[in-house]
């Protein structure tokens, strides 16, 4: 019997799709060894968006209500207060999980399973399946603490559904550090898109270094991610040529997608880029080198400057979806 | 400002699709071991934030450390090689670590050392785990800064200037030091790791594809004279006690391999509709 406490990660007050993927595995823990879940809102708005996570199926929604912009040592301690109750920790490896859970389990003197894709139950014992190495070599993994800690893979975990009821919620108290005092957040810029979020979307569209300025973004890759109703993505040295954000790179160091089509426009396809959409179902390239690694992964090649072959093919996927 | 960074040597990630694995081991056969690229940030980090570049003199130190067998002296040289003042290097077997043995090594380092930063990679490319550090922090009971992509020092680096790279944006944060920091792709931008010594105006050139400068002549020479401390784990007082093992790997299932060539956006589109059903 393992019980799961799932983190919920907050946004503008409001609870992000990532927890869902926590939810996802929380349910799959709960109901193989016969335990429970609950959920632990925790932050700035934590009362009110409790609400959100009610129907769930959680024995109980906790919530911390904690002012501010989020900080790890300001949210650390209450974590580790309510969790070292719970066999299982968890939260979805998105940057908040990732910076949070490791300080959790420092604290609980845990293990942690961190960016799993899958939980196996053998014989009630959790065995924990990994990708290392870019995505070359996966690990299967145990925990021996009495707590284990877990981040779990947003892309491998689909999103938990509703599923009716009401969860009684529950005010902890707030445990403070007095580390927390030396970090003082000045502010978080939070992009926002009418577009799909990355890791979510169904279709991602990625530009890469060819593409050449933050313009041709715009002006040759945003109608076509537009015309499919698509998230934008890119490599790293589109971003780090300023061309788009930092929150768009996909990779081993930016963020893992498997959507059902990922389009790679004018990307060669370095192994650390595939470690982040080689998961896709379908994947198309284009670009002018026939060459380029991406053909290792890719379903479709269309061997063309992505100039004249962009724009075709908006013309075309618009023309198709009338 | 003394800095101290950790580094790990891994088999060489642009190969990593090279290396092998048989039950619970993994094996590397033929690949270089090479400084963890996410660790080569850190210190090129470090560099420009003890140096004033305008003149190429040092202003701070940095100690570079090593968990890893005696092999692992060669890593600790090439970041003497970069510029770092002393290595150490902390015997013991890749399998006997996990992150919170790391972690409580580190700790016991940074206890002896004193620095006033720690600054590392957010991840190593082989275990891709990005938990050490965090865990270092909160052994310390300091800060952890995770992703940083700008880092502006005050006070011989008691008082930080942030940015970090959040999944939902940027958040700038104000620091009081001693912290642990990770480093974010776009830490070596032009322009983005200020110390207050090096002129505002001086602007470090792109690096490229390369994760740190590469060492000059004289710093490959001065680094053979450069201290190189060994000791152990057990001798820093650590119980090689993991809490994380690994039962098995395998290599992923691999794609069809088939890959289909089109030549117009017209016979793509026919195909994506017909035979992928994505459109
Ligand atoms: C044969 C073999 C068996 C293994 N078995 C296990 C196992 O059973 N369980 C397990 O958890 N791990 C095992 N490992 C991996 C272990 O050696 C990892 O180094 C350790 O788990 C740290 O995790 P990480 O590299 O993913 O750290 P991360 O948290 O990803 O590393 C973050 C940062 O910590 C610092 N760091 C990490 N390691 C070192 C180091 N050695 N020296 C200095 N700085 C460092 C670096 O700055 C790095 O950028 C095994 C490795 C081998 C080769
Ligand atoms: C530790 C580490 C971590 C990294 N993490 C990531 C990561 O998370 N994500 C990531 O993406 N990268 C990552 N990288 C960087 C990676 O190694 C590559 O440098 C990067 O992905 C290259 O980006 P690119 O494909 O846009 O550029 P390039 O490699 O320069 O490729 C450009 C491609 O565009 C094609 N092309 C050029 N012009 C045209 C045209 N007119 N029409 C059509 N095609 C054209 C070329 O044939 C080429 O294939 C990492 C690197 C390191 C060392």
């Amino acid at each position: 019997m393992t019980d799961v406490l799932v983190v919920a990660e907050l946004s503008l007050g409001k609870i992000r799709k990532t927890t869902l993927s926590a939810i996802a595995f929380a349910k799959t823990v709960a109901e193989g060894t016969s335990g429970e879940f609950d959920i632990l809102v925790i932050g700035d708005g934590a009362e009110d968006a409790a609400d959100e996570v009610t129907g769930f199926g959680a024995r109980k929604v906790l919530t911390a209500a904690i002012e501010g912009d989020y900080r790890c040592e300001a949210y650390a301690p209450t974590v580790a207060a309510v969790g070292k109750e719970y066999g299982v920790l968890v939260a979805c490896a998105s940057t908040y999980g990732k910076d949070l859970m490791p300080r959790v389990a420092a604290k609980l003197g845990a293990g942690v399973a961190s960016d799993i894709s899958k939980v196996d139950i053998d014989g009630g014992e959790l065995v924990y399946t990994r990708p290392m190495y870019a995505g070359n070599v996966i690990g299967s993994l145990k925990v021996t603490t009495d707590v284990q800690v877990v981040t779990v893979r947003q892309s491998e975990f689909e999103p938990a559904a509703e599923s009716g009821g009401s969860s009684d919620t529950e005010e902890v108290d707030v445990v403070e550090a007095d580390v927390a005092s030396r970090v003082e957040s000045l502010g978080i810029e939070v992009v926002q898109s009418e577009r799909p979020d990355l890791s979510e979307a169904d279709v991602v569209v990625s530009g890469g270094r060819s593409l050449k300025s933050a313009e041709n973004f715009e002006k040759v890759l945003e109608p076509l991610v537009d015309a499919l109703g698509a998230a934008m993505g890119a490599s790293r040295a589109a971003v780090d040529a300023g061309y788009v954000p930092n929150e768009l790179q996909v990779g081993q160091t930016g963020k893992v997608v498997a959507p059902k089509l990922y389009i790679a426009v004018g990307i060669s396809g370095a192994i650390q880029h595939l470690a982040g959409m080689k998961g896709s179902k379908v994947i198309v390239a284009i670009n002018k080198d026939k060459e380029a690694p991406i053909a290792q992964v890719a379903d479709y090649f269309l061997v063309a400057d992505l100039f004249d072959a962009v724009p075709a093919l908006t013309a075309a996927v618009k023309k198709a979806k009338g | 400002m003394k800095i101290l960074v950790p580094i790990k040597r891994v088999a060489d990630p642009a190969n990593a699709n090279k290396v092998k694995v048989s039950g619970a081991t993994v094996t590397h056969d033929g690949l270089e071991w090479v400084m963890n690229p996410f660790d080569e940030w850190a210190l090129e980090t470090a560099l420009r934030l003890t140096e004033n570049a305008a003149d190429k003199t040092r202003v701070g130190e940095i100690v570079v450390v090593s968990i890893g067998p005696k092999e692992a002296a060669d890593t600790i040289r090439e970041a003497l090689g970069k510029g770092a003042e002393r290595g150490i290097l902390v015997e013991g077997s890749d399998a006997e670590l996990d992150s919170h043995v790391v972690a409580q090594v580190l700790a016991k380092i940074v206890e002896k050392e004193q620095p006033d930063l720690v600054l590392m990679g957010k991840q190593s490319a082989d275990g891709d785990s990005n938990v050490a550090g965090t865990k270092l922090a909160e052994t310390l009971d300091w800060p952890i800064l995770n992703y940083v992509s700008h880092v502006e020092t005050a006070d011989g680096g008691k008082t930080l200037t942030l940015k970090r790279e959040l999944d939902v944006g940027v958040q700038t944060l104000k620091v009081t030091g001693p912290a642990v920091l990770t480093v974010s792709d776009r830490i070596l931008k032009p322009g983005t790791v200020k110390n207050g010594v090096t002129p505002a105006s001086f602007e470090y050139a792109d690096l490229g594809d390369l994760n740190s400068r590469l060492s000059n002549l004289k710093n490959i020479m001065a680094a053979r004279k450069k201290p190189l401390d060994e000791t152990t784990i057990a001798a820093l007082g650590v119980e090689p006690a993991r809490v994380d093992t690994y039962v098995g790997f395998k290599l992923p299932a691999g794609r069809s391999g088939n890959t289909t060539y089109l030549e117009s956006v017209d016979d793509l589109v026919a195909k994506l509709q017909t035979e992928a059903k994505v459109l």
